[in-house]
């Protein structure tokens, strides 16, 4: 728990430095993104806030998921995918030749819409990304990972659920605990920035409460941007939101701002329901 | 039409379109029946023509002279071993390739070219391969006819099927798990050796036994490489009982001695070519049963 504490201190502290300056967490500019000849987003500059849940809304095919993958430049994974523009992470171009891909997903992690524990045990899941990220040796002598394990599913309530069964594949917890567990995997990496992709659309609305709930608790430490479908979710649980409309940001105001005051009319006729 | 209308009541077509529904499944099923009958047939017609043989010792027994009596040991063992060094030759190569091609390769020409290649090797006739194996590797290599040259020749003949066999066995690897990977920054190298192989390791292994095993039975490929009549080993101690050929040796080989015994000397006991072909066939069956089973244990061991 020593270490739990340090942790959330000094990512407390990070945020909350970063939010007085005047910092933004991510930062977008003019931001071009092609699957092959399919262009995705079109000069997309927006600045999220760090220690705040930023809302990612519009319909189906706006550029939600695409904008979100490239901000730990994960789409390059899915096939042919070409940018311009750019994208600061914490004040860096992620697009520098200098940047490491494996450092700045470690920074940038991501929760998804089906909950994808890995099939391994829980403790293996938890411990999945130190072990991917330290020499071996390293592991073995200095680091105590049944502290780590331990610290991680406490932060997400499911260290009394799990404890006596840690060596259980994760994939038989049910799919509550399991996106609890992939929210709590990233955590002994130390991430800065959580990205979720409808993160509780997989979920019954009891799984969908607590999952919010826990989203609300990491909120200060971490800046969370959240893809949702669910213009309720989006009311609830975020402090901004980003309207996105064709691969082009509509509007990015805080999330009464955009929910009672919408300045455009797209936005409002969507978020009343009209069309998406 | 005597009976009574009501608002079910078949008419005169819905009664035509029943009964040729059922003709049409009767048809189908007769003829996924009639899959089984070769099978059985041919097991059940092999064994009892080569029951007066079948024993113990017609299996741990050299061949007699020209193989018109004793046993198959020699035979036997030059298979088991001509499939054990493709495995080794052919494993590697196979699914470190087919690994690339399913994990890394991106859609561009290489990977066709390659993805053409691994099919048109496919549709090579076996007696070709052969032909190649004598060029290649008899002649060129200079291995001369060995176990060593057929077992090359085996191996050549079986990667395109074994690159497609890890490739499916890497493909069933639902994708959410190597995203999770790399949404922690795993390499896919890190992702492969974690995830990916230890939950496809059992299809892989499965497909790579099987077709090696397969190619193994087949005469045309030992024929010109490697594969003899009768071979000049003592037997008489137990390392040499149990390993009767080194790399270089000429073998026998259980397809090929079938051929000779029952093609190429005259006055041959019924029973001896029986005896062979039971053997040839319940090796086969052992090794597909083998795999299947651990496939199936291996697999009830994941679960996603």
């Amino acid at each position: 728990m020593q270490t739990n504490q340090n942790i959330s201190d000094s990512n407390a502290v990070n945020a909350a430095a970063l939010a007085a300056t005047g910092e933004v967490s991510i930062r977008t500019r003019d931001l071009d993104l092609f699957y092959g000849d399919f262009q995705a987003l079109f000069g997309v500059s927006v600045d999220i806030k760090p220690g705040i849940i930023t809302s990612l809304i519009g319909p189906s095919g706006c550029g939600k998921t695409p904008l979100l993958r490239s901000f730990n430049r994960i789409n390059e994974r899915y096939g042919n995918v070409t940018t311009n523009g750019e994208i600061s992470i914490l004040g860096k171009n992620i697009y520098d030749a200098d940047v490491s891909l494996p450092e700045l997903r470690k920074s940038v992690g991501m929760v998804f819409q089906r909950p994808n524990p890995l099939p391994i045990s829980i403790y293996d899941n938890i411990v999945f990304g130190l072990r991917a990220h330290t020499p071996r040796g390293e592991l073995k002598r200095g680091m105590d990972l049944d502290e780590v394990v331990e610290s991680a599913l406490r932060e997400v309530q499911l260290w009394e659920a799990t404890k006596n069964k840690l060596k259980d594949k994760a994939t038989s917890l049910t799919l509550e605990q399991q996106q609890k567990l992939c929210i709590a995997r990233l955590l002994p990496l130390k991430p800065r920035i959580i990205l979720m992709d409808e993160p509780c659309s997989a979920l019954d609305a009891d799984g969908i409460e607590r999952v919010e709930e826990l989203i609300n608790e990491l909120r200060e430490r971490f800046t969370i941007v959240m893809v949702t479908h669910n213009m309720g979710q989006a009311k609830r649980a975020s402090d901004e939101c980003i309207y996105m409309y064709l691969g082009k940001i509509i509007e990015h105001s805080s999330t009464a701002e955009l929910f009672l005051n919408p300045k455009e009319e797209q936005t409002a006729m969507y978020i009343e329901g009209r069309y998406g | 039409m005597d009976s009574e209308l009501h608002p079910f009541s078949a008419s005169v077509f819905e009664q035509r379109k029943l009964f040729k529904e059922k003709l049409a499944r009767s048809l189908m099923l007769t003829a996924a029946l009639m899959l089984i009958v070769p099978v059985i047939s041919i097991i059940i017609y092999l064994f009892v023509k080569a029951s007066p043989v079948l024993s113990i010792s017609y299996i741990v027994d050299d061949p007699g002279p020209l193989g018109k009596s004793g046993g198959i040991w020699l035979p036997l063992m030059g298979t088991f071993y001509l499939v054990l060094t493709s495995l080794v030759i052919v494993a590697p190569i196979g699914i470190l390739a087919g690994i690339y091609l399913n994990e890394y390769a991106p859609d561009n020409w290489l990977t066709r070219a390659i993805g053409m290649a691994v099919t048109s090797l496919a549709g090579v006739p076996s007696i070709v391969h052969a032909l190649f194996g004598v060029g290649a590797f008899v002649l060129t290599l200079g291995l001369g006819k060995s176990l060593l040259a057929a077992a090359c020749t085996i191996a050549v003949m079986t990667i395109p099927v074994i690159v497609t066999a890890t490739r499916e066995a890497l493909a069933a690897v639902p994708m959410q798990f190597r995203e999770a990977c790399w949404n922690m920054g795993a390499t896919k190298w890190q992702t492969i050796r974690t995830i990916v192989l230890p939950n496809s390791v059992s299809g892989i292994l499965t497909g790579v036994i099987l077709e090696v095993s397969r190619a193994a039975g087949e005469t045309a490929p030992i024929l010109f490489t490697g594969a003899a009549a009768s071979v000049a080993v003592s037997t008489a101690t137990l390392d040499r009982k149990l390993v009767p050929y080194d790399l270089d040796d000429k073998f026998m080989a259980l397809s090929y001695h079938l051929h000779i015994v029952a093609e190429k000397i005259s006055g041959m006991p019924e029973e001896m070519m029986f005896g062979c072909a039971a053997v040839l066939i319940a090796l086969i069956l052992t090794v597909n049963s083998v795999s299947i089973g651990l496939r199936g244990w291996l697999r009830s061991r994941k679960k996603w």
